[in-house]
């Protein structure tokens, strides 16, 4: 008897976290869209053009710096880039300090509103790779072509 | 194996011995770890100096996670066994848990201020980190919330093993969804992306960790399995 409510308890919690796991798994892939914390240009330029975003709406978008995008506007103080995902870019204007590791190349994510085909920006946030290594092996791969742009940034 | 630790003099004994080896290990592998993160290790490429926040950060957060799978597991054992063991371990791995949770928390928001240009973002990798910390005080708030202590490390237990669904969430956050942290860099499928230099030091840090949490575990079980004793004398004494 003894035994028997062992294996009781033990099927009732292993029948439970498998509830609890696929319930888990059905909310999360429900609300996907409010979990991811940026969108792709080509996902932006997508929902307006089905109207599924509005120019009202707050939104973040996510990339990397265009290479020779980044330029000041007349006024000295807006910076002006592209992010781009390799298929679609977008023209992002920000008025603001840039975080330190924002260069050409690098993935940011910009936090602001889309309106007439430029998202105007009230934060832009660096993002950084999985990659570590000392400056002179990065230094070395780049000499040797070995080195590989951070493609895959989502 | 279950009823073997079940003994809490044999758990005793055992604990006696390892518990200075414990000290030992923590104590070679931390200070060799923090020396070489500090003064030999590299800067990064792209992070420089700011990367060293790694060596801190990233074990913490690696044992948040291994607290919690060992809460929940030892949780389980003690619903299922009435393993009265396990349910010490349990009580004593949340509160050490808790701590490395709130480290690699803190740690990380230091480190996301200078690289990333803010304190904190609502991400699915900080967000569920979040919720683990959470978990752990709930569990412990939950643990001491009854007058009777077994109906307490119960429906802590069942706490416990349903938040044991955020840990795998936590871990794969980073590829399910965009989120502002990167990807895992050791403990993936195609190897580290970590040049050796760096990833020495890490993990240094992560046995002394590891090696801090047993330590740290070893005193408190024993702690709580000496002040039942005096509790089970009282009684008795109480009683005449």
């Amino acid at each position: 008897m003894a035994m028997k409510r062992k294996h009781r308890r033990l099927s009732f919690i292993a029948l439970g976290l498998l509830f609890l796991g696929s319930a888990a798994a059905l909310i999360l892939t429900a609300f996907e869209d409010n979990i991811v914390f940026f969108h792709s240009p080509t996902e932006i330029t997508e929902k307006f053009a089905k109207n599924e975003l509005k120019p009202t709406q707050r939104l973040r978008v996510g990339g990397l710096v265009e290479e020779g995008s980044v330029t000041k506007t007349a006024d000295g103080a807006t910076n002006r880039f592209k992010v781009t995902d390799l298929n679609k870019s977008i023209v992002v204007e920000f008025r603001g300090i840039l975080p330190d590791l924002f260069r050409e190349g690098q993935g940011i994510v910009a936090e602001g509103r889309y309106n007439n085909a430029v998202f105007i920006a009230t934060e832009v946030l660096a993002k950084h790779d999985e990659t570590y290594m000392p400056p002179e092996v990065a230094e070395a791969l780049k000499k040797s072509g070995q080195w590989k742009p951070a493609a895959k940034e989502k | 194996m279950f009823n073997y630790f079940a003994n809490p003099t044999r758990f005793l004994r055992l604990t006696s011995k390892l518990q200075p080896f414990a000290m030992i290990v923590t104590l070679i592998t931390m200070g060799a770890g923090l020396y070489y993160a500090l003064f030999q290790s590299p800067p990064d490429y792209q992070q420089s100096e700011t990367v060293r926040m790694m060596y801190v950060h990233v074990p913490a957060a690696w044992m948040a996670m291994f607290c919690y799978v060992t809460l929940a597991a030892s949780s389980a054992v003690a619903l299922i066994w009435r393993h009265m063991v396990a349910d010490i371990v349990a009580k004593s791995t949340a509160p050490i848990g808790a701590c490395f949770t709130f480290l690699a928390l803190a740690t990380g928001s230091l480190w996301g201020k200078p690289m990333w240009g803010t304190w904190w973002v609502w991400d699915a990798r900080l967000t569920s980190v979040l919720i683990l910390f959470f978990l752990y005080l709930g569990y412990m708030v939950l643990y001491n919330a009854f007058d009777e202590p077994t109906r307490g490390a119960r429906a802590a237990a069942i706490l416990a093993i349903v938040g044991v669904i955020n840990v795998p969430i936590i871990k794969f956050s980073v590829e399910w969804w965009n989120t502002l942290h990167q990807p895992a860099s050791v403990v993936k499928l195609d190897g580290p992306a970590i040049h050796p230099s760096m990833l020495t030091p890490l993990l240094l840090m992560a046995v002394g960790y590891t090696a801090f949490y047993f330590w740290v575990l070893f005193i408190r079980t024993r702690a709580e399995l000496n002040a039942n004793k005096v509790r089970a004398l009282r009684i008795r004494q109480a009683e005449g």
